[in-house]
């Protein structure tokens, strides 16, 4: 029940804004924040609430909704989905408060859209059933169709229908493979299930597996996007609003990579280790040509658009690598880089606010005029590069660590990704913020407002506290980590058996578990 | 070979079709009184009410009467309630489109009411010859109301362009129905399938042509590809609400008959299934594709009825039990949405001078922000997007698909639904999207219209979050069926 009260509290607080008369904007943008720092709050209180050592699956809640498919509405977290709800909804705030003066026209239906895809997103990271799953999949489409497509730049419908039709296209063949993998359970055991649980415990045949794996994974590598699916995300981040690209990156971008963690590597191992190289392959592609053609950018937000594409390379190559510290670190960075780089769109929304441009030409020698946000900019910048002490650092660091001992030219291919990132981020932030002030129109630039500092400063702060104490994320992440692969494991060597030898081991598996993190414990103290 | 209580003259059988047809003759004697000819709509609506009262007490009691001819089960009832329905949808939302276009006749309820009845007549029989009957009975009507508007060139040619390729549609069916007489020697589906082994055996040649041919007639009426080419141009001339009617119940009609004599009567004959197959990937692809480039948004809406005649062609390809409960799911689903939507375009229509073009609805956003929030809703449910009971509808049949082993058909058919993605959400963008240019007329909302408008969205919603309900219901049909 709780985490319906997370998915459907940004929903609710969505019909109520149908209430408030669309001219009264103040009490539309009160009320949305509100909404989204309760929806916070709820996470935060998920979040303490999350019990480590326990069972992998937590505030499970299950109902059957159409029984005679065997869709039941079922919800549950572990971890990964833990920590990325919290992201989610740490980052609607910031997302909500940048739109107070950007967003002028139809106000009301800006924060409709804004609440309806939080629903979206956290019912995505919260279902525990492949239907659920792909109805809030779906139905995030629409809000960020309208956001891209109503309030964004010059080129906004062309980027609003391309992200809609390159989405689409990958998750209905997803669509299919769902329906197959029911029909699969159904073929075993009599019934339809579109269970999570009890598909991941079904064995399929490994070629089916490949079958299944590909229309899943170009689902999930459009969402991420790795190369080459990624050309929609240029386009739709340039054009959204700096609210929009700041959920975007920060959050749907994770969509993808949660998806191949939560369903691709545990339910098809065999195809998983199969398609390791090619998809290892392309993510290297994607970071070494993300970085050099952000480094090539103009405008500072199709920089950041790109280095995403860079960024979120390392983290599918950190998924790849199929082990513990770099599955660890891969989901470190995908919050590290929601965080990191939701606030470099926030930080390019604010000077654009201000002039109206983003051409990097444009700016030179604001470290003068505006001190403050020159500050903060350098923190998100040497965080987006991974400098130690900074959240950055300890996913990359853990990725690398896994990647070496995989696959060593991969992880210094992988390097010199990090190595790229710190020369177009630093060249970037040196042609902005330091010499001299040429421009005569920068030189009344207003430093940041109080509600820009409230906008930034937490998420400074939760860009150190990663980086010095990421214990406690750890803490939550490391079991269902360990589960995933024990999922692979166990089916791996169970190949063979039949299906409910196979749940037992799977259960059993978790047990033992269990059993590893008391010992561990025992030993500590 | 029949049972003697098949033999008896029983009326509570068609006391469905008996209603509207009562309905249907009072509207047809006071349209020469002055004063009752306003009383036509009520008259009609009271009709078409106490048919779907009846209809619904039918419902779990399976009849066979008039010697066999015809037959009321759970089958016929659903599709009974289906067409009332969409009937009554058509009324609510044709009296003020008419009214304004000053084509307000009283016969339009009077042929509404027969159509209805020849549907029903459709859908309860067994008899190809009292299948055939109905189809006429239902058809007649609609080439009339398709000429409806005696002004207007378009609808002149609408009427003209259903009668000559209706007539050609019923020849071949007849031809069909002939060659089947003559093989098996008796145009009652249960006695063929009964015989199906001897017949096939002996007269194969004759009566798989036969097969082929009524397949060939009915393809004509649910708009199959290659025999669409009548759809576009009738949809767009005939008075909107009539398109309306169109798209739902003779098709709805069409597709019932079909799941009589094929998965019924010659439910052994293998060679149909490849048949349907094609069938349903042209009809998807092309009335996919087609309705990309269309400005006009009747026209649009008539290529996209044809493709999801297509998504409902798969399931026949499919056949079996769950194939068949998901095309009457489908059936039902898609009336919902696109009365829904042909209700907000006749209501944008009324405002005089306006041609349905698609850039006609460019700002509707700003002028009328429910009825363009509602228009999106309802394309997309047509394109399928949850949670509309759009999606449930094509979850529900492709799942059936896979269940069936087609899965590269299922491919074929999730692809098609991709590529309707952006011609649905072209009107989206251009009512949403797209800058405020010229004036828009204030929208009345009449009662009528506010009846269609909730009992189609809620239908939408409703049923696609909850569609537990109408999954039984759809599959009643079927088990008492076979």
């Amino acid at each position: 029940m709780e985490l319906s009260l997370l998915t459907f509290f940004p929903a609710i607080g969505a019909l109520l804004l149908l209430l408030v008369p669309s001219k009264q904007h103040d009490t539309i943008k009160m009320v949305s924040l509100l909404v989204a720092f309760i929806t916070f709050l709820i996470s935060l209180w998920l979040y303490f609430a999350f019990d480590p050592i326990a069972h992998p699956m937590q505030f499970q809640f299950s109902v059957p909704w159409i029984p005679s498919m065997g869709i039941s509405y079922h919800m549950g977290i572990d971890g990964i989905s833990l920590l990325l709800i919290v992201m989610t909804a740490l980052l609607m705030i910031p997302a909500i408060l940048c739109s107070w003066k950007s967003i002028t026209k139809s106000v009301k239906g800006f924060y409709i859209s804004m609440l309806l895809l939080a629903t979206g997103m956290l019912g995505v990271f919260c279902s525990l059933d492949l239907f659920l799953f792909y109805v809030f999949w779906e139905v995030m489409l629409i809000p960020m169709y309208f956001i891209i497509g109503l309030w964004g730049g010059q080129r906004r419908l062309y980027a609003a229908i391309k992200f809609v039709l390159f989405t689409m296209f990958g998750s209905l063949l997803m669509l299919v493979a769902i329906i197959y993998m029911a029909f699969e359970f159904k073929s075993q055991t009599g019934v339809y299930s579109f269970d999570m649980i009890a598909l991941t415990g079904m064995p399929i045949d490994t070629q089916v597996q490949m079958w299944l794996f590909g229309a899943f994974a170009l689902a999930f590598a459009i969402k991420v996007p790795l190369f080459p699916f990624h050309t929609w995300l240029p386009d739709a981040h340039v054009e959204a609003p700096t609210a929009g690209s700041v959920i975007l990156a920060g959050v749907l971008l994770k969509l993808g990579t949660y998806g191949f963690i939560r369903i691709c590597m545990p339910m098809f191992p065999e195809a998983t280790v199969a398609f390791t190289p090619y998809i290892s392959v392309l993510a290297i592609i994607a970071i070494i040509y993300g970085a050099l053609v952000a480094m090539v950018q103009k405008d500072i937000k199709s920089l950041v658009a790109f280095s995403s594409v860079s960024h979120m390379g390392f983290v599918m190559l950190g998924l790849f690598a199929l082990n513990t510290q770099a599955l660890e670190g891969s989901v470190i960075q995908m919050i590290n880089h929601g965080i990191s780089t939701g606030a470099l769109f926030l930080l390019v929304g604010m000077i654009y606010e201000r002039r109206h441009t983003r051409l990097i030409s444009e700016f030179g020698g604001l470290a003068k005029v505006m001190p403050v946000f020159s500050t903060i900019f350098l923190i998100v910048t040497l965080s987006s590069i991974g400098l130690p002490l900074t959240n950055g650092f300890v996913g990359e660091f853990l990725i690398l660590l896994g990647l070496f001992k995989v696959n060593t030219t991969y992880a210094i291919l992988a390097a010199t990704g990090v190595i790229l990132s710190a020369c177009y981020m630093l060249w970037m932030y040196q042609r902005v913020i330091f010499g001299k002030l040429t421009n005569p129109k920068n030189e009344k630039l207003l430093d940041l407002s109080l509600r820009e500092k409230v906008i930034l400063i937490p998420l400074v702060v939760l860009i150190f506290w990663i980086g010095i104490y990421p214990k406690p994320l750890f803490d939550r992440l490391s079991p269902s980590i360990r589960l995933v692969q024990e999922q692979m494991q166990s089916r791996a060597s169970a190949a063979k058996t039949s299906k409910f030898e196979l749940v037992e081991s799977v259960k059993e598996s978790d047990y033992n578990y269990d059993a590893t993190i008391e010992d561990r414990l025992e030993k500590v103290k | 070979m029949f049972d003697t209580t098949a033999a008896s003259i029983d009326f509570s059988i068609i006391a469905p079709e008996i209603a509207l047809l009562v309905a249907a003759f009072i509207i047809l004697v006071s349209v020469y009184n002055e004063s009752m000819r306003n009383l036509a709509p009520i008259i009609a609506t009271l009709g078409l009410l106490a048919s779907l009262i009846i209809a619904i007490e039918q419902m779990g009691n399976p009849k066979t009467g008039f010697f066999g001819m015809v037959s009321c089960d759970d089958f016929t009832v659903v599709f009974k309630i289906l067409f009332v329905v969409s009937s009554l949808l058509v009324l609510l939302i044709g009296r003020r489109y008419f009214a304004a276009k000053n084509i307000d006749r009283p016969e339009f309820y009077a042929l509404l009411c027969i159509s209805t009845m020849g549907m029903m007549v459709m859908a309860s029989t067994t008899d190809l010859v009292v299948i055939f009957l109905g189809l006429e009975i239902m058809s007649v009507p609609l080439y009339v109301m398709a000429g409806m508007d005696k002004r207007s060139l378009e609808s002149n040619e609408a009427g003209i362009k259903y009668l000559i390729m209706g007539a050609f549609a019923s020849g071949f069916l007849l031809m069909g129905i002939a060659f089947i007489f003559g093989s098996s020697g008796t145009t009652d589906l249960r006695l063929i399938a009964a015989d199906f082994q001897f017949i096939g055996e002996n007269y194969q040649l004759y009566f798989n042509a036969g097969a082929v041919l009524t397949l060939v007639g009915f393809a004509f009426k649910v708009a199959a590809v290659p025999f669409h080419s009548w759809v576009p141009d009738v949809y767009q001339g005939a008075p909107t609400p009539v398109t309306a009617l169109f798209s739902v119940g003779p098709k709805a009609a069409g597709f019932a008959a079909l799941l009589r004599i094929f998965n019924f009567g010659f439910e052994g004959l293998e060679f149909i299934s490849d048949i349907f197959w094609m069938l349903a990937v042209l009809t998807m692809t092309v009335g996919n594709i087609l309705a990309l480039r269309q400005g006009n948004i009747k026209r649009m809406l008539a290529y996209s009825s044809i493709a999801h005649a297509g998504y409902i062609l798969v399931a026949f390809a499919v056949g079996g039990s769950a194939a068949m409960s998901a095309a009457i799911f489908y059936l039902f689903a898609y009336g919902l949405f696109n009365l829904g939507s042909f209700a907000i375009i006749t209501q944008l229509e009324i405002r005089s001078g306006c041609k349905s073009e698609l850039s006609e609805l460019s700002g509707l956003s700003k002028a009328h922000p429910y009825l363009s929030a509602a228009l999106t809703v309802f394309m997309l449910a047509l394109a399928g997007f949850p949670p509309t009971v759009g999606f449930i509808g094509k979850f529900y049949l492709f799942t059936a698909a896979i269940d069936g082993g087609f899965i590269w058909l299922t491919v074929i058919g999730v692809l098609n639904s991709f590529i309707s993605v952006y011609y649905y959400l072209r009107v989206v963008k251009v009512s949403f999207l797209e800058k405020f240019e010229g004036t828009f007329a204030p929208v009345k909302y009449t009662p009528a219209m506010m009846a269609v408008l909730l009992i189609t969205l809620a239908g939408t919603l409703g049923l696609g979050i909850f569609p537990e309900k109408l999954l039984e219901f759809s599959k009643a049909a079927i088990f008492a069926f076979l």
